[in-house]
């Protein structure tokens, strides 16, 4: 393993490098694809539905659940007392997360029972009639709140810090202080929550779940029935949409589903209804990142403090890994003197915040973008010019704020190169004068970078499992321990084998993720799928051929080195073999086809005490210039146009690339415009649904979109095929429309006051702004 | 009273479906996924919003079988009496090529996760068949409602554009034997009044306006359902007990559309997409409000009858209505009664209906020539949004410039669509100047006095209220006030 540079394919008629469809395309378009829910039911079958609290934080008195059990169709009733195990699911052990509340409840939806029906429409309405007292207790739904209560952390909060902040702050020039306030984000993956247990024998358990960690589920349902992890088998062919979603929020359902299918004998679907998937599962944290800057008259910063608050929820789940990922990066991709950045993953009595596209590292950025706003602002200056005086440095100006060199920065090729393909300084200018000219209608622009640190930071997640099969007609069975989630890793991984094995794609035959082939496998998540995975089923792929090729040599009587491989099968001295030949050739001669491939990433390490180390092994850089008009009368906007160039190194697929890269983006401006997530005062969430929860559409899409890939750009660090994570860095440049509304807004006082837009940025925030603008407020 | 049948009859994709047992709120996606194991249409949110769901119903209208898409999910199975339901599984075999619309799809990288996508592909072939090479602008109307979380939309805007490259239209089966199945759909539509069921699960879906009339008289507890689609919610979110259910949109009296110098009658069936060709040629300021109601599935569904009688505070029709002098007729057995649009809603959840009386049309009279209208929907998403406020003006000016008259009508400001008779007497008799806005603006507060929720708080309510006069103002005389997207 890691012993092969996969700079060049194999094969130069291989697929390796080109734009193929996913592997699901023609299913998906013709409803023929299989998502949980699709899947042929075993007889018998039951449906269980939880029943939620109805209270943020408060005693259970009592419950009675009489009409509950007595409702037609209802089969049974779970509670705590039914769990073997353990009652907990805390993905990080932290025993912080129960299946089912007991004594007290400490969100509004947090579930405390479960009916087991005959039909899920029963289940459902069932759960509906339970008859449970409360006894109120104070809770605290937002940031403020919490911290005003004393501020209670759900886990240990990080500090980084380098160089002399103090003295930083005292020296330079200027200084400002500021708040930026970043809403969270549902994920409104498509396909909602589900799994489906089916009972084996003994201790035994097969769930379809729809997940991003089938190893997780495999843990957690092995905790909560007390039975070895061995006993229980994940199978997940595709997610319909996770986003972070399904990291550890499907814990809940499977643990559900498998609990009850032990308990009963018979097979159990969990399905919750949209609204209560919203009410129940965690969303991406929002943010307050309270700040002091101290930079100098050429907008040079000289040191940054900054405290990263984060809704947190209930538990800790992920907001541990969360929030320190928000503090790797609030440098995004400029260099400080002098920084400290310190956490704090506050207790809410709210859903339990999760992973999300990005895992806090978006909101870091924002951060720091925010304080470079803030120091155009107020030195009367384009904010880019201000972002390109503080870039990291190729070779000085280069160590991060954790004390990891940057050895790849490419961020001023990025931006140089999307400056003169957007026209951007040009487009600026003619921004400028049509805000001269228009009372009501104003214009902004904005173009902003990402760098992205890839790698889990939790260095032991690094590592990916593969099993390959040849078999004798010369197909290949795939399984690896990465999830599809529309993502195309499946498609990029089959590509590598095919290429690996000099074959045509459509020998390899895509299989389902299962715990019982790959064990013991890391989330897809943190864009690594690819990276991680694709590698190990390379390794696979490298222990088969060179058996093969052993094979080729022998029955040939060949040098080893006259075998090599050719597009179709192998070429031994002047003899071609084709594949499936060889194949068969192999297995009559007792060659064993099969291998499971592993793969660590490498140079990677990370201590979390000190704050130092190497936690990402290589960066993903991009940037995005957006245009936007705003309506000053109503606050209403459009996004007019959007250049994005992603460095995604040497991509494996444009394609897919391309579709990470444009989803990415417009899941990054529906966070930060118009997806508003709304608790009121009882701790209810009022947007729990799409007729309230607003999503982009088609129509949000800028009329005028190009996205395009740095073609000239190879990882430096021998990835697969030299190519760089794309799932989480596009997001972020959402950000890029946020400054360019603020533009807009900042138009209306001609741009001399900070316009300082909480986020998301409705139409009402626009024209709040444009009314703090006008009274001449600072916001 | 007309016949009765005990049996719904639809076609779903080639098969005669004949039902006699029915719940009357099975939706249509139950019946397709749980009852026919049809797995293609998707669930996403049980609520109409997000397109998953999406199938094509086709009904005869005006002698043609017109094709429209419908969410599933709010669609009740006993609203689809002598129609035809094409579902994703009628597009392409297993075994045989793919549709030119899913072609389209696959070629462009249409789909990731793949889960909206069925719907995605059935609302683009409904766009196919009414128009193969849409504009950019066509192709984003027609997925109003359908939400995609992976692509971002560019895909699959682009395999829009490019759909009529991937196979002939008269090819498809749909389109090559639109006879032969309008014909199979006329049979279905005998003209008798479809009866299942007793007590609370009874659905009467009523052949003619008499029938109805009857049948709600009879039984007044009754729910009335057209397009279903606030009707469906209350069955898939909040499992109401409504029945029983009687399902209005196979009365060939309640479709109609009448057209007169005097303005325009709607009857209470008529679908917004039905009426969007005469709204707009009519009232042209209303367009853009329409193709911004609901998605393009809501506005095949719904109802602007519907729209007024279910007296939600933030419906999109009632304040341009009002603004506009509309009247509905009220219907209970054989008597009749009209009743001012503006006086119908008395409170939240209060309208002057009498127990057993329905809306049965809607009329709206023409904007005298030289009056100005506008009408004005601000919303958190731009499309497919339930309205934050929705803001109606219609002011005429007599010959020095002044206001002779002034109607305005906002929905999302009260606990009904309520006229703004403060603003209106401010203005009336005053010059059409700035001066005259600016003096006018506090009257808001008069009138309105909003609340704060998930779609905006009572003081931008207000303030956008009052700036909404300002544009009115301004657009009246000639300036630019408002972002119109465009698309190259």
């Amino acid at each position: 393993m890691n012993k092969h540079d996969t700079l060049r394919p194999i094969s130069t008629e291989g697929r390796l490098h080109t734009s193929t469809p996913h592997d699901s395309a023609a299913k998906q378009v013709a409803g023929r694809a299989d998502y949980v829910d699709d899947l042929p039911e075993p007889e018998g079958m039951l449906h269980a539905y939880l029943g939620l609290s109805a209270k943020p934080h408060a005693e259970i008195a009592s419950i009675d659940l009489e009409a509950v059990r007595s409702f037609p169709g209802v089969v049974g009733i779970l509670t705590a007392a039914d769990i073997p195990g353990e009652n907990d699911i805390s993905s990080v052990h932290k025993h912080d997360e129960p299946v089912f509340a007991t004594t007290r409840v400490v969100y509004h939806g947090q579930p405390i029972f479960c009916v087991l029906g005959k039909t899920r429409d029963a289940a459902r309405r069932a759960a509906k009639l339970a008859r449970i007292e409360y006894r109120d207790l104070p809770h605290v739904t937002d940031i403020e709140a919490s911290m005003a209560a004393g501020g209670t952390l759900v886990t240990e909060p990080m500090k980084l810090e380098r160089g002399d902040v103090a003295a930083g702050l005292a020296k330079a020039e200027h200084r400002l202080r500021g708040k930026t306030v970043i809403g969270g984000q549902e994920h409104f993956y498509l396909e909602s929550q589900i799994a489906l247990a089916i009972p084996g024998e003994d201790d035994e358990v097969l769930l379809h779940c729809s997940t991003q960690h089938p190893t997780e589920i495999q843990v957690m349902v092995g905790q909560v029935l007390g039975v070895p992890h061995a006993a229980i088998t994940v199978n997940m062919r595709r997610m319909g949409g996770g986003f972070g979603g399904k990291e550890t929020q499907g814990n809940l359902f499977a643990a559900v589903a498998a609990l009850a299918a032990k308990k009963t004998g018979k097979a159990v679907k969990i399905r919750p209804d949209r609204d209560d998937d919203f009410v129940i599962t965690g969303k991406r944290h929002d943010f307050l990142v309270d700040y002091e800057v101290g930079y100098n008259s050429d907008g040079k910063i000289q040191a940054v403090d900054a405290t990263f608050a984060a809704r947190s929820g209930f538990s800790a789940d992920l907001s541990g890994p969360v929030t320190d990922r928000a503090l790797f990066h609030a440098d995004n991709a400029y260099w400080y003197p002098a920084a400290r950045f310190v956490s704090k993953p506050l207790f809410t009595n709210t859903v339990s915040n999760t992973a999300f596209r990005g895992f806090g590292g978006p909101q870091g950025i924002i951060g720091a973008e925010r304080w470079i706003e803030e120091i155009a602002y107020a030195l009367g200056k384009d904010p880019l010019e201000i972002r390109k005086a503080n870039f990291y440095g190729t070779d000085s100006n280069n160590i991060t704020p954790y004390h990891q060199t940057v050895e790849d920065n490419v961020i001023h090729r990025i931006v140089e190169d999307l400056e003169q393909s957007s026209d951007y300084q040009e487009r600026r200018k003619a921004v400028l004068a049509f805000n001269e000219k228009n009372a009501v209608l104003k214009k902004g622009i904005a173009l902003t970078p990402v760098k992205f640190g890839i790698s889990f930071t939790a260095t032991w997640h690094n590592q990916a499992g593969a099993l390959v099969h040849v078999y004798r007609d010369g197909s290949i069975h795939l399984s690896h321990g990465g999830t599809e989630m529309g993502q195309g890793l499946h498609i990029k991984v089959a590509q590598v084998l095919a290429d690996a094995f000099s074959v045509p794609l459509e020998h390899v035959h895509i299989t389902a993720t299962n715990t019982g082939k790959v064990p013991n496998t890391s989330a897809t998540a943190a864009s690594s799928g690819t990276d991680l995975n694709a590698m190990a089923a390379y390794d696979a792929a490298r222990q088969i051929r060179e058996r093969m090729e052993a094979h080729a040599a022998k029955i040939y009587e060949v040098e080893p080195k006259d075998v090599r491989w050719e597009y179709g099968g192998i070429r031994a001295g002047q003899q071609f073999v084709p594949f499936a030949e060889l194949a068969t050739s192999c297995w009559m001669n007792r060659v064993q086809l099969s291998a499971a491939g592993f793969y660590k990433t490498p140079k990677i390490h990370w201590d979390r005490a000190s704050g130092r180390g190497h936690p990402f092994y290589y960066f993903a850089y991009g940037a995005a210039a957006s245009e936007v008009t705003i309506d000053t009368l109503t606050g209403e906007y459009q996004v007019d146009r959007a250049d994005v160039l992603e460095d995604v190194g040497r991509s494996l697929n444009p394609a897919i690339d391309i579709g990470q890269v444009e989803g990415g983006f417009i899941q990054g401006v529906g966070w930060l415009t118009t997806e508003e997530l709304v608790w009121d005062a009882k701790g209810v969430l009022r947007t729990h649904a799409p007729s309230t929860y607003k999503i982009p559409l088609a129509s949000d899409v800028p009329p005028i979109f190009n996205v395009r890939l740095a073609e000239w750009s190879v990882n430096k660090e021998p990835a697969i095929g030299r190519s760089k994570a794309v799932g989480e860095p596009p997001l972020v440049l959402g950000y890029s429309v946020v400054e360019a509304l603020s533009m807009a807004v900042a138009s209306v006082a001609d741009y001399k006051l900070p316009p300082r837009l909480d986020m998301p940025v409705t139409p009402e925030r626009v024209l709040m702004g444009v009314e703090r603008m006008r009274r001449g407020e600072q916001g | 009273m007309t016949e009765t049948t005990n049996t719904l009859r639809f076609i779903l994709n080639d098969e005669d479906i004949a039902l006699t047992e029915l719940s009357a709120t099975e939706t249509l996606l139950d019946f397709l996924r749980l009852t026919r194991r049809l797995k293609g249409s998707k669930e996403g949110c049980a609520e109409g919003d997000c397109g998953a769901c999406t199938v094509l119903v086709g009904r005869l209208r005006g002698g043609e079988l017109v094709y429209e898409s419908v969410n599933a999910c709010i669609a009740f199975t006993g609203s689809l009496h002598g129609t035809h339901v094409v579902t994703i599984e009628h597009l392409s075999q297993p075994d045989g090529p793919l549709h030119p619309v899913q072609q389209a799809m696959v070629e462009h990288h249409g789909s990731q996760c793949g889960f909206c996508t069925p719907g995605i592909v059935m609302s683009l072939y409904g766009l196919w068949m009414r128009d193969a090479n849409p504009s950019q602008l066509t192709a984003e109307q027609a997925l109003q409602g359908n939400l995609c979380r992976c692509t971002g939309y560019a895909p699959i805007i682009r395999a829009a554009k490019s759909m009529s490259q991937f196979g002939e239209i008269a090819a498809d089966p749909l389109v090559a034997h639109r006879e032969a199945m309008k014909a199979r759909v006329r049979t279905l539509n005998d003209g008798k009044t479809v009866e299942i069921g007793e007590g609370k699960a009874r659905l009467i879906v009523p052949a003619t306006a008499d029938d109805l009339a009857e049948a709600y008289a009879a039984n007044p507890t009754a729910t009335l359902v057209s397009g279903a689609t606030d009707v469906g919610l209350w069955i898939t979110k909040f499992m109401r007990d409504i029945g029983p259910m009687i399902y209005i949109g196979n009365i060939p009296d309640l479709q109609g559309i009448e057209e007169s110098a005097a303005g325009i009658t709607l009857g209470a069936g008529v679908s917004y997409t039905q009426a969007t060709g005469v709204i707009g040629r009519v009232f042209p300021p209303l367009t853009d409000l329409w193709l911004r109601i609901g998605g393009e599935q809501v506005r095949n569904q719904g109802t602007v009858g519907g729209n007024i009688a279910n007296g939600s505070p933030i419906g999109d029709t009632p304040p341009p209505l009002i603004a506009l002098g509309a009247s509905i007729t009220l219907r209970k057995g054989q008597e009749l009664r009209e009743v001012k649009l503006e006086d119908y809603f008395i409170a939240y959840g209060k309208q002057d209906r009498q127990p057993g009386e329905f809306v049965e049309s809607v009329t709206i009279p023409a904007l005298p020539a030289g009056e100005k209208l506008a009408c004005y929907k601000v919303t958190k998403r731009r499309d497919e949004d339930i309205s934050a406020l929705c803001g109606a003006f219609r002011v005429c000016l007599d010959n020095a410039g002044n206001v002779a008259s002034a109607r305005i009508a906002f929905g999302g400001m009260a606990a009904t669509p309520k006229r703004a008779k403060a603003v209106e007497a401010a203005l009336l008799g005053k010059p059409w100047i700035t001066a005259t806005i600016e003096a006018a603006l506090p009257a808001f507060a008069v009138d309105y006095q909003p609340i704060s929720d998930m779609r905006a708080s009572a003081e931008y309510r207000l303030l956008a209220a009052q700036n909404l006069l300002r544009r009115f103002h301004l657009e009246t005389t000639g300036k630019t006030a408002r972002l119109v997207r465009e698309v190259a």
